[in-house]
């Protein structure tokens, strides 16, 4: 019970601060943010849309490790909480194409670009779309589970190709001077502190609401847990 | 060598549903299995876990030699004779027959089950194809396609549907036949169909 | 009678080539699959061209129009071979006879010829009647478009398993398949697209690779898999 509290508290003083902290192009005071140029108070968006757009992959490979639990020990509440985690990284997923689309507005001129960021999480987008278009299709319980399962491993096979296909097609408009993929990080460390702790905010936050949902479901289909 | 087919603890649910639960057997060469029970118990369920069609939600289905642990696949060592299980409509009883030979590897076969073929009447309208039949017809065509194999384990569903008298006598004949050497399993409504039974499962109780 | 001699051993191979043989007649006889897709085909690349209009489209855009043609051409075919045996309801016929193995490789061999001859139809009309596309390193779009065709049939064949045992078979199809031949579609598109920029055929490598990859991937993942798919 108190850990709620505890998270609530939390994302309320990363909001806060994430939204309030000033920025300055030198930052000389522990409370101060550095100024992206290009980017300056728009850069906000990344304590927010950078947690959610991990989350939406997170999510994905959870909802598949249970789908092959379930494939392995036929136990229907993996099937449960597989499904649940997929329809939380929908949500993650739609928001975090939202914000960046958000964010490409105000930064590139245009809401959609297709670089390979933003196309790789309108993929996933799609995936989840599928996915849940799959479930609704199939009536009895065991195929139901078995076939999503089945889908989401077979997508996680084909995701990995985009690595290695988008760098070949399409220039990158994605900011990547602060986060790139040597993990290297260019963000002062009041700026730091805060995006991971939005980071580890939205995280408890998913699994408050992923635990929620499988107990929901599980009393509403009155499941052994 | 001998096939021996036995079900240990067989549970089927879907949904959530049971529908059976703790049904076990043990079945040796030359013997009948009767499954018997009410419209809806589960027969035909049953009928296709044994067939290796359906999966159990517990417990095990397993056809051995007696002689070595080695389990044989399923589809080369049953023929199902089945309502619900369809034939290739577009296609001849001859094609029909010839698939269920090659897929198992039996091409050359073919000429040597004429005898069953003949019993079986449908030497006359061997090219024609089976969606012009009539479903006595096709019931024989059923028993054609599951005897041509010649499989030690014989699985009837509802053996004696669509046939008239004759049809009767002739299905009351093959399994006799397969009781030479092989196994029967029968599941019925009318306890008739069968002369004996050597085990009988009764489900809905 | 020597039961021993008739428990046969069938290899995997027989199996599936009298699985893919017995799709084949049963198509053939039928027919009307092959005309519909022909059929479908045609009209494509006719609403293509009537899109473009007198103005034409950059060479770069053809190609990828040339990818959504077959796109379509084989959502609008590869999933017979499944739905067919639901419909007609001999699944169950085909899950007696068969290990599931042999199941999946027979479809797959039925689609892959399914969709080769496909492409090839699609590739001649379009090339015939689409006059700006020109390709000019052939050895590239030869490569492309059949280890492209592989690439199709390997997907759209485990999806057509997956969607065969679902409702709405039809509308499902696409919407399930198209974030799985994403990649795939990406890489032939920029293989044609290299093909008739001229390109060098050691520049193409970088797609080949990828397409050889991710048709290995598709084939082992579905032969893992198939077994939850097809058996209740």
């Amino acid at each position: 019970m108190s850990w709620k509290i505890l998270l609530g508290v939390w994302m309320t003083v990363v909001i806060i601060l994430s939204l309030s902290l000033p920025m300055s192009t030198h930052p000389q005071y522990w409370y101060e943010l550095p100024t992206i140029p290009g980017l300056e108070e728009k850069a906000r968006i990344m304590f927010f849309h950078v947690p959610t757009a991990w989350l939406a992959a997170v999510a994905f490979v959870l909802s598949m490790a249970y789908g092959i639990r379930y494939l392995r020990k036929k136990n229907a509440s993996d099937d449960v909480k597989s499904a649940s985690a997929a329809g939380l990284g929908l949500l993650f997923c739609i928001l975090a194409t939202v914000t960046g689309a958000i964010w490409a507005r105000f930064s590139w001129g245009t809401f959609w670009n297709w670089d390979p960021r933003q196309t790789s999480i309108f993929v996933l987008l799609l995936i989840y779309g599928a996915y849940f278009a799959l479930r609704s299709a199939v009536e009895i319980e065991e195929k139901r589970a078995a076939l999503s399962a089945v889908y989401s491993i077979i997508a996680a096979v084909t995701m990995p190709f985009f690595m290695f296909i988008m760098p070949r097609i399409l220039a990158s408009l994605h900011p990547d001077p602060i986060l790139n993929v040597q993990g290297k990080v260019h963000m002062n460390s009041t700026m730091l502190v805060l995006f991971l702790a939005s980071l580890a905010g939205f995280t408890g936050l998913f699994f408050w609401m992923w635990n929620l949902h499988v107990r929901t479901t599980n009393i509403e289909t009155q499941q052994p847990q | 060598m001998t096939l021996e087919l036995s079900g240990r603890n067989l549970k089927k649910g879907f949904n959530r549903r049971v529908i059976f639960e703790r049904i076990s057997f043990s079945l040796k060469p030359r013997q009948t299995l009767l499954i018997t029970g009410p419209n809806g118990s589960g027969k035909s369920t049953l009928i296709k876990i044994i067939s290796g069609v359906l999966t159990p939600t517990d417990g095990q289905v397993v056809a051995q030699r007696s002689e070595s642990t080695a389990v044989p696949q399923m589809h080369s060592i049953i023929g199902l004779v089945s309502p619900y299980l369809q034939m290739y409509d577009e296609f001849s009883p001859r094609e029909n027959l010839q698939f269920a030979l090659s897929v198992r590897n039996m091409k050359s076969s073919f000429h040597s089950v004429s005898p069953l073929l003949e019993k079986l009447q449908l030497k006359g309208r061997l090219d024609d194809p089976v969606k012009t039949f009539s479903s006595g017809m096709k019931q024989r065509v059923k028993y054609a396609f599951a005897l041509i194999h010649q499989p030690p384990i014989l699985i009837l569903d509802e053996p004696m549907a669509n046939l008239d008298a004759d049809g009767i006598e002739l299905v009351k004949e093959l399994m006799h036949e397969q009781l030479h050497e092989g196994l029967l399993v029968v599941a019925t409504n009318d306890i008739t169909d069968v002369d004996r039974h050597d085990q009988q499962v009764t489900l809905g109780i | 009678m020597g039961y021993d001699r008739n428990i046969a051993k069938a290899s995997l191979w027989q199996a599936s080539v009298a699985i893919f043989l017995k799709d084949w007649k049963s198509e053939l006889r039928t027919r009307y699959a092959i005309s519909a897709l022909v059929m479908f085909v045609v009209t494509t690349i006719s609403i293509i061209l009537f899109a473009l209009g007198s103005e034409g489209a950059s060479v770069s855009a053809l190609s990828g129009m040339l990818w959504v043609a077959v796109f379509f051409a084989a959502m609008s075919g590869l999933s017979r071979t499944f739905v067919a045996e639901e419909e007609r309801g001999t699944s169950m016929t085909l899950q007696l006879v068969a290990s599931p193995t042999a199941v999946l490789f027979g479809k797959l061999m039925f689609n892959l010829v399914l969709v080769v001859c496909l492409n090839a139809f699609v590739v001649l009309l379009y090339s015939a009647f689409i006059s700006e596309f020109v390709i000019r390193t052939y050895s590239i779009f030869v490569v492309t478009v059949l280890l492209g065709s592989i690439g199709f049939a390997a997907a759209a064949t485990i999806i057509a398993a997956i969607i065969a045992r679902a409702n709405t078979k039809g509308t499902l199809y696409p919407v399930l398949a198209f974030p799985i031949l994403l990649p795939l579609l990406l890489t032939v598109i920029n293989g044609t697209r290299l093909a008739t920029e001229g390109a060098f055929f050691e520049e193409a490598l970088g797609e080949f690779n990828i397409l050889v990859s991710y048709i290995v991937a598709v084939v082992a993942v579905s032969y893992i898999l198939f077994d939850y798919i097809w058996k209740d």
